[in-house]
């Protein structure tokens, strides 16, 4: 199948590049547009390490086409802290220990910087509903689930 | 894991996805969230010649009331149908399957016809299409046509779906007033697909079940809607033995075939399980 013309928007930049249909966004972003922070893991939707959000949604960029994404604007690791201060999720994962090798922690990220967005005061119980969603090999989730509740808080201090 | 090449059309109408469709002839697929199509892309266990992308056909996502009915736009998310107010109101055994799909992400991406379509056995809206009785209004560049659930779905990842039909919006029949529903399932990790899901809803007058309507996904090809077992659960008080006759009802009218990791006799142990804590869910609000 021929390449294709593809413009994405990537965290409100334009890039233009040329790919076949079958290009996975998850591909496209790291090859094309040079964002290596979207990180690949099993490909098939299950592990969560490519999250990246989609028009403020999260979405498996492994299971999205990048020529999908025409017209929608994307949202990767690189656009959440701020220069070099971190965003509230991403200093309480910092403080409370949420991340050891990193692998998962971009797609965690992504994840609850919209499920925080959706819901600013989440239970326990939801956050560990959510994060399901996303397999970490290294913390066993507990600081994981603590940062984000403390992230939670701080957003609404700062709100 | 990268998928097949194909070629790729994005429809900004549903007429123009129906001729694409016809013009496909049979080597085109629909693509809407793509959250079970896309694996099965990567893994090449699909490899279609071409992906008609219905994302754009927005006129597709909704939630109407229809007189008796709730009509659900087959572009709807998962996360759309869970949040539903209406959903929730006139069709909470829907709302509460919804909410149980797949993970966060998943839910924001995965469309209800799209499940359908689909038709994993093991899924949520495959069973609660049987148990309620939905209808799918199905349409082709040439003709419209409404399928019952029960003729919907012919065999696992098979349906009575043509090659040139998409699935417009399901229609699913109101709640009475005053049913509880629940919907429970197992399985080893959350947001795999159900070893055993049992959805219900229950009715009562004067302290006696009026309605029970059980239905049993996971186990075999088809999600079964228990409708005899529904019929001798009716005219009884909805104690603990009502329950337990229920549950062991139907694990023993549920036909499974040996699995290699799931063996008969532990999912119809399961069915006990999963249906009796569905039921005293659903008792558990009628009391409320």
């Amino acid at each position: 199948m021929d390449k294709q013309n593809i413009t994405l928007t990537v965290n409100g930049r334009n890039f233009d590049f040329t790919a076949e249909p079958r290009k996975l966004l998850s591909d496209a972003l790291r090859e094309d547009c040079g964002l290596t922070g979207t990180h690949v893991g099993c490909e098939h939707g299950v592990c969560g390490a490519c999250t990246v959000l989609v028009d403020g949604k999260p979405v498996r960029s492994c299971l999205t086409y990048a020529i999908q994404m025409e017209g929608h604007e994307i949202s990767t690791i690189e656009s959440v802290a701020k220069g070099s201060e971190l965003s509230p999720l991403q200093q309480a994962l910092h403080e409370a220990h949420g991340l050891q090798c990193g692998f998962c922690t971009p797609g965690i990220v992504m994840t609850f910087e919209a499920f925080l967005q959706a819901n600013p005061n989440p239970t326990e119980e939801q956050v560990r509903d959510a994060l399901t969603g996303n397999l970490c090999r290294c913390t066993g989730y507990q600081n994981i689930v603590t940062a984000i509740l403390h992230a939670a808080r701080r957003m609404k201090e700062l709100a | 894991m990268k998928p097949a090449a194909f070629s790729y059309l994005r429809p900004v109408a549903i007429g123009d996805a129906l001729r694409q469709l016809a013009d496909g002839g049979g080597e085109a697929k629909l693509i809407a969230g793509g959250q079970s199509l896309g694996p099965m892309m990567n893994m090449r266990l699909a490899r279609p010649a071409q992906l008609i992308d219905l994302n754009d056909l927005s006129e597709l996502a909704y939630v109407r009331e229809s007189g008796d009915a709730l009509h659900v736009g087959a572009l709807t998310r998962h996360y759309q149908v869970a949040e539903s107010p209406l959903v929730r109101r006139h069709c909470p055994l829907l709302a509460q399957a919804a909410q149980t799909i797949g993970h966060y992400a998943i839910r924001q991406r995965g469309t209800i016809g799209g499940s359908l379509a689909h038709a994993d056995p093991a899924a949520q809206f495959p069973l609660i299409a049987m148990t309620l009785g939905a209808k799918l209004h199905v349409r082709s560049a040439t003709r419209e046509r409404t399928i019952a659930a029960a003729d919907f779905f012919v065999s696992a990842m098979t349906t009575s779906l043509a090659a040139d039909e998409l699935i417009e919006f399901i229609e699913f029949p109101k709640a009475r007033v005053g049913e509880a529903a629940a919907y429970r399932l197992f399985n080893r990790r959350h947001g795999d697909y159900a070893i055993i899901a049992a959805a219900t809803t229950v009715s009562t007058s004067g302290g006696q079940v009026d309605r029970l309507r059980l239905g049993l996904g996971g186990a075999t090809p088809v999600p079964q809607a228990l409708h005899a077992l529904g019929q001798t659960a009716c005219g009884r008080r909805p104690d603990d033995d009502w329950v337990r006759d229920i549950a062991r009802g139907a694990a023993e009218q549920l036909v499974v075939e040996e699995d290699q990791r799931v063996s008969i006799q532990f999912r119809r142990e399961l069915t006990v399980t999963v249906v009796g804590r569905a039921l005293r869910h659903a008792l558990a609000q009628l009391r409320a």
